[in-house]
């Protein structure tokens, strides 16, 4: 990740989009305190929390959970789900709490995300993929947390579960006022889902805009890339992609970028400035962000 | 803690019923299992089984001594006059016994020696962890066993204390490395970001992820403490005579090969037996214990 | 009307486990043309990787026939229990590409060796060292891979995803089969790979007249590269259609579902799914399989499996609420 800036506001879902080595899951780990960043800042409420997990307050770990990728990883696959479901009020529980309270707030957690009660004692490797998903949901905000990073939550799911999720996740936001950091390589999803998107590539941020503006406009080279290479499935989308550019190249190794700007090997509109210096964000319409230097001149730079 | 306890009982009685299934696809282990069985049954009711339960003590009757196998004695008779198969029976005891003792001293060591190494892995703890480990698997373990009981007195606790100092560093070692592969797992690192300490981490978290291997390993090993246990019979460390134990029968049945050949034979066979046993059975454990991916 | 190459008839497959027999694949029947391109698309469980896998005889089907024009055996093969020399003839007539390139490439050796392997399969008689290794090189240069000689000498683990895809690509054309069956192989691919692998295939197959049998359950990717695609649920074909005809006009009741909770560039609201959950295998609703989820459901459906009811010259779909309607 290099010099990596952006915000997320309360009841806000920010979208982070990008390929493999894009980094995107890495800020989203950052964030929640697994990995520690080596510069910057991250400001939860006006609190720096820019420092591992083990090291922040405990209220800060209440407001700040993750929904992992891999469903079926990330729930331990030996443990009975109550037992999984217990373990967030057990943790943060207030002195005294007794374990009739735990078993019925478990309930209430299962009720949530629509499973039967009976699920608690099931063992966590009998769920199929889209139950799994639920109950790292319901893990995740079992803390009544304010921020939740989804870490590409629907990336092994069906379709008609990936819509039953979705609509899921929506309606907690609405009724529990969360705000979500969405981590996803898939811009049709994200199109009914954030509000604001941002395109990642190898480690640096290309776009950042609102996510009507960015559809109808979008300015970066590898954003127009992304989006003339996504699979659609009506006519119309047909033609609301923009013209099929030939994705040409591969994504270049994190260790080996290229200098310059890093995605100008495969660029159709590569120019000499390019290959030498690496462009800096600058703000071509109202919120809406672009590091490339075919805008340098059109818009305003961005102090950081 | 249960929120439904029906339900719970349900859960449990297909999770069996699941892991027999998949247990018994395999024949050989089911042989192994039956095996294993009729040698513990044998074991435990050993006096019942047998008229001579007084054989197993100083008992000297040189009128029968040197028998083969007949009617009266099916297995024979040794030098002084003792059956071989009472003998063999109340022996699988002592074996039994020996391996219960080695495993149970050794296992919970060794494995929470890889637990702690593999969740604090690539840090000091680890690296000192892992270097006992390694000190301890290069001594030969038999032989670490052999100075160690030539120095107490032999009988059967030292030697199981002594087979255990060099057993539990196997038990580390495979902890180890599943500890450590589930240490980066998304389930490890959701408990981190919840706030949960180390201790509910590496007991609650990883280790029911590291107990099927544990048993399968357990499974395995009892063959091979019996067969070590055996070998310090044989060289007349483990329990002292008259208490009947296999590998010292095979000892003394040796020296008279080839004439009374029953004497060695035959005790010889029951441990092969017993190993074998344990060992089919590891197959069916791995297939048992594998979580099924939908 | 071309020539029909595979032709899949009431095929059935069952697994045993420990309380019966999962049913996965439960009726199926289709057919393959020389030089056309199929889609199999459904959801996880569907009994559509199944399919592809009984055609390979990777998986041993309980019941149907699988009926096979191969060239080499000069006649039509069954391969649910092909005779040993007729079997030996029409494999190399049929490749299949898996889902993610860097397992499906045996990791110990380099790229060279396991090419070698391939084509000694399927031209038994030795030849030099050399003519395998230019061979190899022309099937990399087709598949659009720069420097084909340092890719051979590399280990799977070197490649990325694309280019192992490309080299599996490249192995499995480099036989010039008459069938491919591609078992979802861009679905571990990052999203402009996967055009690139798209547009590759694509070209191929059309270049040498090769069937292609897709399986998927992307319906993006499916309306890009098949001209025709059957719908699967549960074991069943449920509708059969041209792809760009079926996603604008969707008639059995899942084909409907599925197409409403797709997320789509135009923003139409995404439903909140199909209510219910994939039935239970061991003991399947019987009748049409989709009858407990289905909103649209008629007393028929509980008891008898809809037969094929055609919407228009290629599009045909399983449900008797259509029919009700048509």
């Amino acid at each position: 990740m290099d010099r990596v800036s952006f915000s997320v506001e309360s009841r806000e879902t920010v979208s982070i989009v990008g390929e493999s080595g894009s980094g995107k899951s890495t800020i989203g780990y950052t964030v929640v305190g697994i990995y520690a960043p080596t510069a910057g800042e991250i400001y939860f409420e006006g609190q720096n929390v820019a420092v591992p997990v083990t090291k922040r307050p405990k209220s800060i770990k209440r407001d700040l959970q993750i929904v992992f990728q891999d469903p079926h990883s990330s729930l331990n696959p030996r443990l009975p789900i109550g037992k999984i479901l217990q373990r967030p009020f057990k943790v943060h529980a207030a002195r005294g709490k007794n374990k009739k309270g735990c078993g019925q707030r478990v309930i209430e957690l299962l009720e949530q995300v629509e499973l039967s009660p009976d699920y608690a004692d099931k063992i966590s490797s009998t769920l199929s993929g889209g139950e799994k998903a639920r109950v790292a949901i319901a893990r995740a905000l079992a803390t009544k947390p304010k921020l939740v990073v989804l870490d590409e939550p629907t990336a092994s799911l069906d379709v008609s579960i990936q819509a039953k999720i979705i609509a899921m996740l929506y309606e907690f936001q609405q009724e529990l006022h969360l705000s979500y950091c969405c981590i996803s390589h898939d811009l049709s999803l994200m199109r009914n889902v954030a509000n604001r998107i941002i395109i990642m590539y190898l480690g640096k941020i290309c776009e950042s805009s609102e996510t009507e503006e960015f559809f109808k406009n979008p300015l970066h080279p590898y954003s127009q890339m992304l989006l003339s290479s996504i699979p659609v499935v009506l006519d119309e989308e047909e033609k609301m992609k923009p013209q099929k550019i030939q994705a040409s190249g591969e994504i270049p190794s994190p260790v080996n970028v290229p200098a310059g700007c890093s995605f100008h090997p495969r660029c159709v509109h590569t120019m000499d400035i390019c290959r030498r210096d690496d462009p800096v964000m600058g703000e071509v319409e109202t919120s809406h962000f672009v590091r490339c230097h075919l805008y340098s001149q059109q818009g305003t730079e961005v102090v950081r | 803690m249960r929120i439904l306890e029906s339900k719970w009982r349900r859960h449990r009685l297909e999770s069996l019923k699941k892991g027999w299934y998949k247990f018994s696809r395999n024949r050989l282990s089911v042989l192994g299992l039956c095996v294993i069985v009729m040698i513990v049954l044998a074991a435990v009711f050993a006096p019942y089984l047998t008229p001579y339960s007084e054989h197993v003590g100083p008992y000297l009757a040189f009128d029968e001594a040197k028998e083969p196998p007949s009617v009266k004695h099916p297995l024979g008779t040794d030098l002084f006059g003792r059956d071989i198969l009472t003998r063999i029976l109340f022996g699988y005891r002592l074996s039994l016994l020996m391996a219960a003792m080695v495993i149970g001293l050794s296992a919970p060591v060794g494995v929470v020696v890889g637990l702690l190494a593999g969740y604090f892995h690539r840090t000091w703890i680890d690296r000192i962890l892992m270097r006992i480990t390694d000190v301890f698997l290069a001594v030969p373990g038999l032989i670490l066993a052999l100075a160690i009981t030539s120095v107490l007195t032999p009988n059967l606790t030292n030697a199981a204390m002594a087979l255990s100092i060099a057993w539990w560093t196997w038990f580390a070692r495979l902890v180890y490395g599943v500890a450590s592969s589930c240490r980066s797992e998304f389930f490890v690192r959701s408990a981190e970001v919840l706030g949960e300490r180390w201790p509910h981490i590496v007991f609650r978290e990883i280790l029911p992820n590291c107990v099927s291997v544990i048993f399968t390993k357990i499974s395995l090993d009892v063959g091979w403490a019996i067969l070590a246990g055996a070998s310090l019979g044989f060289l007349g460390l483990g329990a002292q005579p008259p208490t009947p134990d296999l590998g010292s029968m095979v000892a003394d049945g040796s020296k008279h090969m080839p004439e009374l050949w029953w004497m060695a034979v035959f005790p010889a066979l029951a441990i092969v037996i017993t190993v074998l046993g344990f060992n089919l059975i590891g197959d069916g454990l791995r297939d048992m214990f594998a979580i099924e991916e939908l | 009307m071309r020539p029909t190459l595979l032709e899949i008839d009431d095929l059935h497959v069952e697994f045993p486990i420990y309380n019966g027999c999962l049913k996965v694949v439960d009726g199926v029947s289709f057919a393959a043309h020389s030089g056309e391109r199929l889609g199999l698309v459904g959801e996880s469980g569907c009994g559509k990787t199944t399919c592809g896998r009984c055609v390979v005889r990777l998986v041993k089907p309980s019941a149907g026939r699988i009926c096979f024009s191969s060239k080499h055996a000069g006649k039509t093969v069954d391969l649910v229990q092909p005779g040993k020399e007729e079997w030996k003839q029409a494999r190399t007539e049929i490749q299949m590409i898996f889902q993610n390139p860097i397992t499906a490439l045996n990791p110990v050796f380099t790229i060279r060796t396991q090419f070698k392997t391939a084509l000694q399969f399927v031209d038994p008689k030795r030849r030099q060292k050399k003519e395998y290794l230019v061979r190899a090189a022309t099937a990399l240069q087709e598949v659009q891979l720069p420097d084909p000689r340092r890719i051979l000498k590399s280990y799977p683990f070197q490649l990325s995803g694309g280019m192992c895809q490309r080299v599996c690509i490249a192995m499995a054309l480099a036989s010039e089969p008459e069938l491919l069956i591609a078992d979802e192989p861009t679905t571990a691919l990052d999203v402009t790979v996967q055009e690139q692998i798209l547009q590759l295939l694509d070209a191929l197959v059309e270049e040498k007249g090769t069937s292609l049998i897709y399986i998927t359950h992307n319906l993006g990717v499916i309306r890009e590269i098949a001209h025709r695609v059957h719908i699967m649920y549960a074991g069943t074909i449920v509708e059969s259609g041209p792809p760009r005809e079926l996603f604008s006009n969707p008639l059995h009741p899942y084909t409907q579902g599925l197409m409403n909770a797709v997320p789509k560039l135009t923003a139409d609201v995404m439903s909140r799914g199909i209510p219910g959950s994939i039935p239970d295998y061991v003991k399947p609703p019987t009748g049409c399989r989709f009858h407990p989820r289905c909103t649209v459901r008629l007393p028929i459906c509980e008891q008898t499996r809809p037969p094929f009811f055609p919407a228009s010259e290629d599009h045909k779909v399983a449900c008797f609420s259509y029919q009700k309607e048509a």
